[in-house]
């Protein structure tokens, strides 16, 4: 048996990877590809809140909405570590991200129109994320799955800060509840693609080498199953006719736009070029900060 | 430099490796250990280790297969039960 194959079976069979070991080149380049891409989207998705922290209602609301900023650029710092130690160093990972070479999230390059918009994000879509990011604490790749921990831990707080946003719009008055109506209009379908077109599990590699557990359709399956109900509770409705729970428990929902998917995250989503600008100048702005840091040290 | 952060989470338990933080100095890779791994009150304390000052052994042979210092050195089923025969305190087979 070929030290590949023999690898693909430990992996397969629940083997843990740690950084200085053997791997195969195909499986060091899917988990720097892998990892570097949710790095990506920690770093772009506090673009879209941090628009609306001058703008929340109140005091707390702001210094909630900070915690949740810091919070997510310091998952970034965590996983860019990662993808360091499997030898890509972060400021080729930072000038790959603006350069547009590398991606982040679909739900990242759409704009932001409300304070209705801030609640449905901090809600469902840290929903969804925390559901595939709880698929990940069982990763081959041990560094990855243990900063993992950590990771779903702080997004249990930020799920309950966007509850909280919501509940209190719809305890209010009708027009903040057509805020939230509205925003979830105009976030469903992102949410829809989110978890990616469904794949045959043996055929995408990043299942078979068991860098994450579950497939895209089992994901958005458990998203449906878990927040729709919640969805409904309040009285909201959720634009798609189509979508209904069948007798043997799974859900029906009218088929995404995939191509919309697509050319959202090869950079030509309605914010993509705004936000990537806007991560080239404070990059820019900050590198006086890095070159005097580093200058100490020296 | 690469450091390594371990982290305690209730006073009396084992330090845990956490993560890593990439920083020019001690002081720096304290500041960023804080920040990442205590800010929420979820450790009570952090060790923050040099990457380099780590030496890590992997290699444990057992040429001489010494099973008589493991537990699986002793496996005393079969000796006990014909010791309870002999003393004639072994247990009724079949129905009790």
């Amino acid at each position: 048996m070929s030290r590949e194959q023999e690898f693909l079976e430990y992996v397969q069979s629940g083997g843990a990877v740690e950084v200085d070991d053997w791997m195969p080149d195909e499986y060091r380049s899917k988990l720097i590809k892998f990892i570097e891409m949710h790095a990506n989207s920690e770093l772009m998705g506090v673009l879209p809140e941090r628009e609306w922290i001058l703008r929340a209602p109140t005091l707390q609301r702001k210094l909630a909405l900070t915690a949740k900023v810091q919070d997510e650029v310091g998952h970034a710092q965590l996983i860019y570590r990662v993808v360091e130690d499997l030898g890509k160093p972060r400021a080729q990972c930072l000038a790959d991200l603006i350069s547009g070479k590398s991606k982040f999230h679909n739900v990242f390059h759409y704009p932001t129109e409300t304070w209705g918009d801030v609640g449905v994000i901090a809600w469902l879509v840290d929903a969804a994320a925390i559901i595939s990011q709880k698929a990940l604490l069982k990763c081959s790749y041990a560094p990855y799955a243990r900063i993992m921990k950590k990771i779903c831990w702080e997004e249990s707080f930020h799920i309950l800060h966007g509850r909280d946003v919501i509940l209190t719009l719809m305890l209010g008055a009708d027009g903040q509840r057509d805020l939230v109506q509205e925003a979830l209009n105009r976030w469903w379908a992102p949410l829809m693609m989110f978890h990616g077109n469904p794949i045959d599990a043996k055929d995408d590699p990043v299942v078979q080498w068991r860098i994450k557990t579950q497939g895209n359709e089992e994901a958005r399956q458990q998203f449906l199953d878990g927040y729709v109900p919640q969805i409904w509770e309040l009285g909201l409705t959720v634009p798609d006719e189509k979508l209904r729970k069948r007798d043997d428990g799974v859900w029906e929902y009218t088929e995404p736009d995939w191509n919309e998917l697509r050319s959202v995250v090869t950079g030509h989503g309605p914010r993509t070029a705004e936000r990537l600008e806007f991560r080239r100048i404070s990059r820019e702005e900050t590198a006086w900060v890095r070159h005097a840091i580093l200058a100490d040290a020296a | 430099m690469i450091y390594e952060v371990f982290r305690q989470e209730r006073k009396g338990q084992a330090f845990e490796h956490a993560g890593s933080v990439a920083a020019p100095d001690a002081a720096f890779a304290d500041a960023y250990a804080h920040e990442q791994y205590g800010r929420r009150g979820e450790s009570v304390a952090l060790w923050v280790v040099p990457r380099d000052a780590i030496r890590e052994i992997e290699d444990f042979p057992d040429e001489l297969g010494k099973n008589y210092h493991r537990v699986d050195g002793y496996s005393l089923k079969a000796k006990l039960k014909e010791a309870r025969e002999r003393a004639g305190t072994a247990a009724p087979s079949g129905d009790s």
